[in-house]
């Protein structure tokens, strides 16, 4: 299984998420995570997708199914590009007067805010690319994870496409 | 009339209509001559209005009946099938109608009724998610949610049905949207930047075949319904003599190229020719245009094509290199694509070892079947009605062995005669779909060759063609069994027959007199020569009951899971 992901843009129709998903239902493809929101063209969404495939020969079948929606204005499967790959999550951590200041310094690295402290938890936010949130929350988990909601992945390609190899390498979720 | 000449005065002056006026002032600007529906109460607005609009609307006894004849309609015209459906039980009688379009790439526009926008998502009395139940199985759906937009989207609809790869679109028209008024403009410009179909080929790609091809020993194309959707059956013609290449066809490519032309090798796939199976094997280039690589045409995907070089020719880029790898991709219109390689005028291949090979296999392993005193040979019936009619009748069928002995033993010379539900393999789909071609073709000969099954799935069509008069031969070919699913249970399940054989079938022919319908039996060859003759010598809708050799198979075979080259039954 390889993870690929792919971008696009679509109307912002009714039902259009409906479509995609459907189409990913139908051909049997496995989404790992999808984010949408709106771009900067009024009435246009972009939606992001994480999908594990067998192959390239399944990545490219997503694509160009995706492509023959109406809806969709563009598809490109980004996986191979220079890209900017982001997601953000909320951690609400178990604290005790004891631990509080220990995960202070503990975040710092990983530049996550704490935007919610309560007497006996707290909330983390972080942003970044997927495996440093997976490597966030597992120095989180000994101190007991109430919740933890991630948005899923979102990303376009950087401006500029040179050193694609090894950007590519760093993103191995 | 008069309420007609006032519409037209209306609309010339761009005046405000309601929505069941646009959608018929829409039809008429799209020059449909018929539409196919059934009425009930979200459709009420509009039939309303169809009343008095000249716009001819067949009334079938059944919408899924209504969808068949739609695609049978466009398939013979090459014009868009255009279908209303109430809300609720009447848009989900057409889902296996919107499937079949959509698996066979034909073109419909398809209206269905729902409830009040107001209503919507409440379970409302006849309310179904339409759109929700629809989407996977049409090429694009609308749901009206403001009547501005009305004239725009059956535009658009009928622009996205018909080009590209055909498919059928939907239309959700709420019952508040038909009475709803706005101004009707049907000349606007159609804007969809997420749909711009390849229609011209790549040149580099085209060179590339025509270097391929001037290399091959063993050339061969495999000519699918692309070829008759493009019109391209004269180019398919010309380029296979100009390169001296055989052609093979798909179940539904048939009548892209003439049966009796000597470059022709038969049908390929699970019932394909031995000549053409062998030939899709050993080929060293195999040119598929316009056909999708189904599965009932390659077999066992790990053995098809094993030693060629795949060059494919399809409209719809997600069909190249979807099943089978392809080396020479060339996104575009199958006739435009031919124009270009007739053009191109390459350098014929020597294949003269290849066509010798061909002709040999031809000759040694011709289709077959034994023809016993007494009994009537399903293979016989239809080579009889081939003779009867010279080979140039529209032919509809349904799914099954019948199905298959047509596409073996009627062998069509002309594009644009066979309707068949091949994708998804509808029972039913027959009858309905001949009273469409019919339609589209009234001089036409039009015979609907169903099975004993299939033809009880939509028999109430009896009696739109009755009422219509439409000169339709019925053939059942009745072997009192679900033909093919007992031939399976024979051969793969220990002839353990589990509800396939049904003895007890009623009369056929007294079902059509009570239709009011002529209805004639033959149970042996000597009466089928005189019922046929007699059939065919009324102009008026003979139904025929066929008792044929109950027992019959259908042969040569690609079992599941095999590949071509491994068929039975290709020798006794």
């Amino acid at each position: 299984m390889v993870k690929r992901i792919i971008t696009m843009t679509v109307n912002n129709r009714p039902g259009v998420l409906n479509r995609i998903t459907g189409l990913f239902t139908k051909r049997h493809y496995n989404i790992e995570s999808i984010t949408v929101g709106h771009t900067e063209t009024e009435g246009v969404s972009r939606m992001t997708f994480v999908v594990n495939v067998d192959d390239e020969r399944i990545a490219e079948q997503i694509t160009k199914q995706l492509n023959k929606q109406i809806d969709v204005l563009k598809v490109v499967d980004i996986t191979d590009q220079a890209i900017i790959v982001r997601e953000l999550a909320l951690i609400k951590v178990a604290v005790t007067s004891a631990t509080r200041g220990e995960i202070y310094t503990l975040i710092e690295p990983f530049r996550a805010a704490i935007v919610d402290v309560a007497r006996d938890s707290l909330v983390v936010q972080v942003t970044g690319e997927p495996e440093k949130i997976d490597a966030l929350i597992d120095l989180l988990k000994p101190y007991g994870l109430k919740e933890v909601a991630r948005t899923g992945t979102t990303a376009f390609p950087r401006g500029s496409q040179r050193a694609s190899s090894t950007n590519k390498s760093l993103f191995i979720i | 009339m008069a309420a007609n000449m006032k519409v037209k005065e209306r609309v010339a002056k761009k005046q405000t209509l309601c929505g069941a006026l646009m959608l018929i002032e829409a039809l008429k600007a799209e020059n449909v001559k018929v539409i196919f529906g059934y009425p009930g109460g979200a459709v009420l607005p509009i039939y309303d209005k169809l009343y008095e609009s000249g716009v001819f609307h067949v009334l079938t006894r059944h919408e899924q009946g209504a969808i068949h004849a739609a695609e049978g309609y466009a398939r013979i015209s090459g014009k868009p099938g255009v279908v209303i459906a109430t809300s609720g039980p009447g848009a989900t009688n057409i889902v296996t109608g919107l499937t079949d379009a959509m698996m066979d790439s034909i073109p419909l526009v398809v209206f269905t009724g729902q409830v009040a926008s107001n209503v919507i998502g409440s379970d409302a009395f006849q309310e179904a998610d339409v759109l929700g139940i629809t989407m996977p199985i049409t090429k694009h759906s609308y749901q009206v949610r403001d009547i501005h937009e009305l004239p725009k989207i059956i535009k658009e609809a009928f622009h996205i049905a018909t080009t590209g790869r055909p498919g059928p679109v939907l239309i959700d028209i709420p019952k508040d949207m038909a009475v709803a008024e706005a101004e009707f403009d049907y000349e606007q410009d159609i804007q969809l930047p997420g749909y711009q179909p390849t229609t011209k080929p790549n040149h580099l790609q085209i060179r590339k075949l025509v270097e391929a091809v001037s290399q091959a020993k063993r050339p061969v194309i495999l000519a699918g319904a692309g070829v008759l959707h493009a019109n391209a059956h004269e180019q398919l013609k010309q380029y296979a003599e100009q390169q001296n290449i055989p052609v093979i066809h798909t179940l539904l490519g048939l009548g892209g190229f003439p049966a009796d032309h000597p470059l022709f090798l038969g049908m390929a796939g699970m019932h394909g020719t031995y000549t053409a199976n062998m030939a899709l094997y050993e080929c060293d280039l195999l040119i598929n245009v316009g056909a999708r690589f189904d599965d009932r045409v390659t077999g066992n995907l790990a053995h098809f094509a094993p030693k060629a070089t795949v060059a494919h020719i399809d409209i719809d880029p997600a069909e190249i290199g979807k099943n089978v790898p392809t080396k020479i991709p060339i996104v575009g219109d199958a006739k435009e694509a031919l124009i270009q390689l007739i053009e191109q005028n390459g350098k014929r291949p020597d294949v003269s070892e290849w066509l010798n090979k061909l002709n040999e296999w031809k000759r040694e392993y011709p289709l077959m079947y034994k023809r016993e005193p007494g009994v009537l040979k399903p293979q016989r019936l239809i080579e009889m009605i081939h003779e009867y009619t010279n080979g140039e009748a529209v032919v509809t069928t349904d799914v099954g062995q019948h199905q298959m002995w047509v596409a073996q033993y009627y062998k069509f010379k002309q594009p644009h005669r066979w309707v068949t539900s091949g994708g998804l393999g509808t029972m039913g789909f027959g009858l309905p779909a001949a009273i469409g071609a019919q339609l589209a073709q009234p001089e036409a000969t039009v015979v609907a060759i169903v099975g004993d099954g299939g033809f009880q799935m939509t028999l109430q069509e009896l009696s739109v063609i009755q009422e219509l008069n439409l000169p339709i031969k019925i053939v059942i070919v009745n072997n009192q069994a679900l033909g093919m699913v007992r031939q399976w249970q024979e051969i793969f399940y220990e002839k353990r027959y589990s509800h396939s054989l049904i003895p007890n079938q009623p009369d056929f022919v007294r079902l059509a007199e009570a239709y009011g319908m002529k209805a004639m039996r033959a149970t042996t060859e000597e009466e089928a020569e005189y019922v046929l003759k007699e059939a065919f010598a009324t102009n008026a809708p003979v139904l025929l009951d066929f008792h044929v050799h109950p027992g019959e198979n259908v042969y040569p075979m690609v079992a599941p899971g095999k590949g071509l080259h491994e068929m039975v039954g290709v020798k006794w």
